[in-house]
């Protein structure tokens, strides 16, 4: 009787051992240490092959890229954060910056800086450089900036008897109709997938009136300025210019863009890249790039770009701050955009003649010298996602551009609530647990 | 003459039926064989014209695929063996045992059958924080160690099973350990195997709880890696098919092995619901 | 104690230890965490975190967005349930006729779509309804018929997807009606065609009652299932287009997992609970009343 229970019993005990062995990470026993970087879409794809020389500098160092695409990168983000999964570092869009050091998520890295040989603060763009800074403190490097801008097919702009991209809406709005007209009903001039809200957004920044009042606490969508942005962005679907489609009904926009599907697009410059290799060699000469036309001239565009941040739980954090030096350093930066497009934040990296001298890189030289940031608050990702739901149904005629504005407004409001409540009674970031 | 109309007429509805079912899963099959190109292709290809196994071989190398099977194989493995041991040991215990409270308890659980995972999901995650248990294969797999499905089944299969037989073991002087293990365990070998399969058809399949609670590529299992690749390679259609075969094509193949004890669980466990 | 009742903690213990720890215990956590507003502030200092009572209840009702999931749940469910049942019931008095042949083959066949993985299938069928790629909208053009817009019409969105619930799970309800029809007493019909009864009419006076229980299992199992309605939206339409195929579980998905306010995230899924336990309870009163249960 005994014996065949505790056979039972110190099998059942071998198997939990060895279930928990399974599941636990094994703790590292060698000399090496190994960093977990999580990077996102074509970045990561292209740092992978920065990685070796780093390593090769650093023997005692691994390094391990996970790539996250960039669709569910903020939702993964914040799952690492709420169940302490969080990587060492890691690639985060400059518009997070602010949210995950709201969350208490980030290590402080002013110290580091100031003590470094690489980085040099004064060598940035100073309105990149400011994004990171949260309430004085320091939580990111820049690492690339990027902007949204207008790619266009030149040739077809030619023959709807233009020969230069637009400088202002009025002229833009022009430009469509005569292309729509070109191209007839099953083609267009411009695409604007539905479910982005980056479009709109630019729209938005391009106005005089900021889109949150207060320091953040309400929705500013009622402004003259907005509700203008958004009775043009509608204007664009009501008169067909844009398919109202979501970008899951267009997978390949490359190819769509080859073939004329649609002349103008709003991208960042990833896909200069991109188009250069996807793209026939025929139809190379026949598209280009342009800042962004405003309300009434040159117009502003979205201060971008990601940053390098160190999360606070990381036991590497030594190891991560070398691997952020080293791809600041000019001449890596420089490799970089050869290899993404992604613009360098650093003066020093764009005196390089592979910069200075690129013709598709000068449009976006000149639109980083009028880009904005959006609002620093934590909430802003959430914000900016029912902007593509408002607009989605503004486009499909649902709301009016006066109701999708007082819409944003509610929805703004009430997802700022908290924020609200905590400005006025909570806790700060600062004193958030575990310390740096 | 009235009888030959009717046999085709219910043999003709029958293969139309089956037909529908499965020509989704047949395109499947036959575009992840197609060349890349022409899987894109407009109008849409029905049999490729030159299979390759390009698609399968871009999967692997580029996706990390492997990867994920070997994750899927192993949790959906562990999650059967250790539910096995939990479900039919309490199943047993409700049957044949008798302990306080037995019959209350067990009511309980089968009210409990209407509550939607979904509810306990949030809490679930913090607990696993808390235990540092997020992102791992056990977090996996928690939601379904033990599961009230699996001990209904094991109770109703057991009650079957004559009394006399197990006293007449105790008289002779074994022990419970030793009855469960050597006499009642044989005896309801069937439901074993059904529970075995269905439990793994369950965990393979598994969806949004390894969605929430994997945070990290390299554990993902095949649903979630095929869900996370739909979202971004959108526009590699060979590919993508080929992913949904590898993600479909274990169980597919343990179903028609077993399906004679599959769906006997499904009726033992649904009629006497 | 009695040995036998220590042995039958032995061997029912862990298990219940297990559950209570990862199900019972969540339960009433979610329960509680209804009750406050988690959110990513709290997660960061539990100082900031509130109590609110049925205050996150409360502003479901007054959300727009969640009455609109909550109607699009009940489109699926009140369309998907009798569609599926009716198929079932259908393929299930196919194959029980001596007339059918190859009946392992076709019930294999008809049971397939059941045993997939909903992901995978729902990748397949993203691709089958693309609205310019797409097969089925190549096969409509061939015959002549204008293309669906299937998964970018607000009007067709939903329609697909039931649709596809419909294929995915018509096989289960099959198996259960056809058990149902096998323990069917034959005498029964013996008996109804001595008497010179027609087949229509054994059908309706024998069949269908005997059929009864079997039914209101159908149902309440199908009903709970299509209630719980996530991956197809999830990996097909991503709740769109217009929101449109936004279902109560993808409401709490988004909420909980995407913008992690947990506490709102907890109440949407109680609701849904009490929803699927009022209707259940609901249908089985009704049905024993009518002495059919």
């Amino acid at each position: 009787m005994k014996s065949a229970r505790a056979r039972v019993w110190r099998r059942t005990a071998l198997l939990a051992v060895l279930l928990l062995a399974a599941c636990r990470a094994t703790p590292d026993t060698s000399h090496v240490t190994t960093l977990t970087f999580w990077a996102m879409g074509r970045e990561g794809e292209s740092v992978r092959q920065l990685i070796p020389a780093f390593e090769r500098a650093h023997p005692d160092i691994h390094v391990r890229v996970d790539i996250l695409p960039w669709k569910g990168a903020h939702e993964k983000l914040l799952t690492a954060f709420a169940g302490d999964t969080t990587p060492d570092l890691c690639q985060l869009g400059n518009t997070w910056v602010a949210e995950l050091a709201a969350l208490g998520a980030l290590r402080p890295l002013g110290q580091r800086v100031r003590q470094s040989r690489v980085i040099d603060a004064s060598d940035y763009f100073p309105g990149i450089w400011d994004t990171n800074r949260i309430d004085g403190t320091l939580y990111g490097i820049p690492w690339y900036v990027d902007t949204r801008l207008l790619f266009y097919r030149s040739d077809l702009l030619a023959r709807a008897g233009f020969d230069h991209p637009p400088a202002s809406w009025a002229e833009w709005a022009q430009q469509m109709a005569a292309v729509k007209r070109l191209v007839g009903p099953d083609r267009y001039a411009i695409m604007l997938p539905l479910n982005e809200f980056e479009q709109l957004e630019s729209l938005g920044l391009q106005q005089d009136q900021p889109m949150l009042r207060d320091d953040g606490r309400y929705g500013n969508f009622q402004s003259a300025g907005f509700e203008q942005a958004l009775r043009f962005y509608d204007r664009i679907f009501q008169q067909h210019w844009a398919p109202k489609v979501t970008n899951a009904e267009v997978p390949n926009p490359w190819a769509e863009f080859g073939q004329g599907y649609f002349a103008f697009y709003l991208s960042g410059p990833w896909n200069i890249a991109e188009f250069r290799k996807r793209l026939p060699a025929d139809v190379q000469k026949d598209w280009a790039t342009a800042p962004l036309p405003g309300p009434d001239g040159p117009g502003a565009s979205l201060a971008g770009g990601s940053s390098l941040v160190i999360f606070r739980h990381s036991r590497h954090a030594a190891a991560a701050w070398a691997l952020i030096e080293y791809l600041s350093q000019p001449t890596v930066q420089l490799r970089f955009y050869q290899l993404v497009g992604d613009m360098p934040p650093r003066r020093a990296t764009w005196k390089f003649p592979a910069l200075a001298d690129d013709p598709a890189a000068h449009a976006f030289r000149v639109q980083l010298e009028r880009a904005r940031p959006v609002p620093k608050v934590p909430e802003w990702e959430r914000i900016a996602s029912q902007l593509a739901v408002t607009g989605e149904r503004m486009a499909h005629g649902e709301l009016t551009p006066d109701q999708a504005a007082r819409s944003l407004d509610r929805h703004a409001d009430a997802i700022l609530a908290k924020r609200r409540w905590v400005m006025d009674h909570g806790v700060p970031a600062s004193h958030a647990q575990g310390a740096p | 003459m009235k009888h030959a109309l009717a046999r085709v007429f219910v043999n003709g509805s029958l293969a139309w039926m089956a037909a529908c079912a499965v020509l989704p899963l047949a395109w499947m099959l036959s575009v992840s064989f197609m060349q890349p190109a022409a899987a894109d292709g407009l109008p849409p290809a029905l049999v490729p014209l030159h299979p390759t196994l390009e698609n399968y071989r871009a999967l692997f190398a580029q996706t990390g695929m492997g990867r994920y099977m070997f994750n899927s194989l192993l949790v959906a493995t562990l999650t059967t063996l250790v539910s096995l041991a939990f479900n039919l040991s309490a199943g047993y215990a409700f049957a044949k045992l008798r302990f306080a409270g037995r019959e209350r308890i067990f009511h309980a659980l089968v009210g409990a059958l209407l509550m939607p995972a979904q509810v306990a999901m949030m809490p679930l995650f913090l607990l696993l924080k808390w235990m540092g248990l997020v992102n791992t294969y056990f977090g996996v797999m928690a939601p379904m160690l033990v599961t009230i499905f699996g001990i209904f089944m094991v109770r109703q299969y057991t009650r079957a099973l004559p009394d006399e037989l197990l006293e007449a073991a105790r008289m002779d002087g074994a022990s419970e350990g030793r009855i469960f293990v050597r006499i009642v365990l044989p005896l309801i070998k069937p439901i074993i195997v059904t529970l075995a399969v269905f439990t793994f058809l369950a965990s393979w399949n598994d969806f949004m709880w390894p969605l929430i609670i994997l945070t990290g590529q390299e554990h993902y299992t095949l649903p979630v890696a095929l869900a996370v690749l739909s979202r971004e390679h959108a526009q590699d259609t060979g590919q993508m098919m080929a992913g949904a075969v590898v993600t479909m094509l274990p169980v597919l193949v343990l179903f028609v092995a077993l399906q004679r004890h599959y769906i006997q669980g499904l009726l033992l466990g649904s009629l006497k619901g | 104690m009695n040995p036998r009742r220590l042995t039958g903690w032995m061997f029912a213990g862990p298990a219940l230890a297990v559950m209570g720890v990862f199900f019972v215990l969540p339960v009433l956590g979610g329960f509680v965490l209804s009750l406050t507003d988690f959110d990513p502030y709290a997660l960061a200092n539990l100082h900031n975190l509130r109590f609110v009572g049925l205050g996150n209840y409360l502003a479901l009702l007054e959300r727009p967005a969640f009455w609109s999931a909550l109607g699009n749940t009940l489109y699926f469910v009140v369309a998907g349930v009798p569609l599926t049942m009716l198929l079932a019931l259908g393929a299930a008095l196919l194959l029980n006729q001596r007339l059918a042949r190859w009946q392992g083959f076709f019930r294999t066949a008809l049971f397939a779509p059941v045993v997939t993985t909903v992901v995978a299938a729902a990748v397949v069928w993203r691709y089958l309804f693309n609205t310019r790629f797409g097969l089925v909208n190549s096969w409509l053009a061939a015959i002549g018929l204008h293309p669906v817009d299937w998964l970018g019409d607000p009007h067709w969105a939903m329609p697909t997807l039931i649709l596809f619930g419909v294929w995915k799970n018509f096989g289960y309800d099959m198996v259960l009606f056809l058990a149902g029809l096998q323990a069917i007493p034959g005498e029964l019909y013996e008996a109804a065609r001595i008497d010179g009864a027609s087949a229509p009419r054994s059908f309706w006076h024998i069949t269908l009652p005997m059929l009864g229980p079997t039914t209101l299992m159908v149902g309440i199992l199908t009903l709970a299932g299509y209630f719980q309605l996530f991956a197809e939206p999830y990996v097909i339409t991503e709740g769109g287009p217009l929101q449109s195929t936004v279902s109560v579980l993808y409401l709490m998905y988004n909420d909980g997992f995407q913008w992690w306010d947990l506490g709102v995230a907890s109440a949407v899924a109680f609701v849904l609970f009490a929803l699927i336990f009022a209707i259940t309870s609901g249908l089985l009163a009704l049905t024993r009343r009518r002495g059919l249960a």
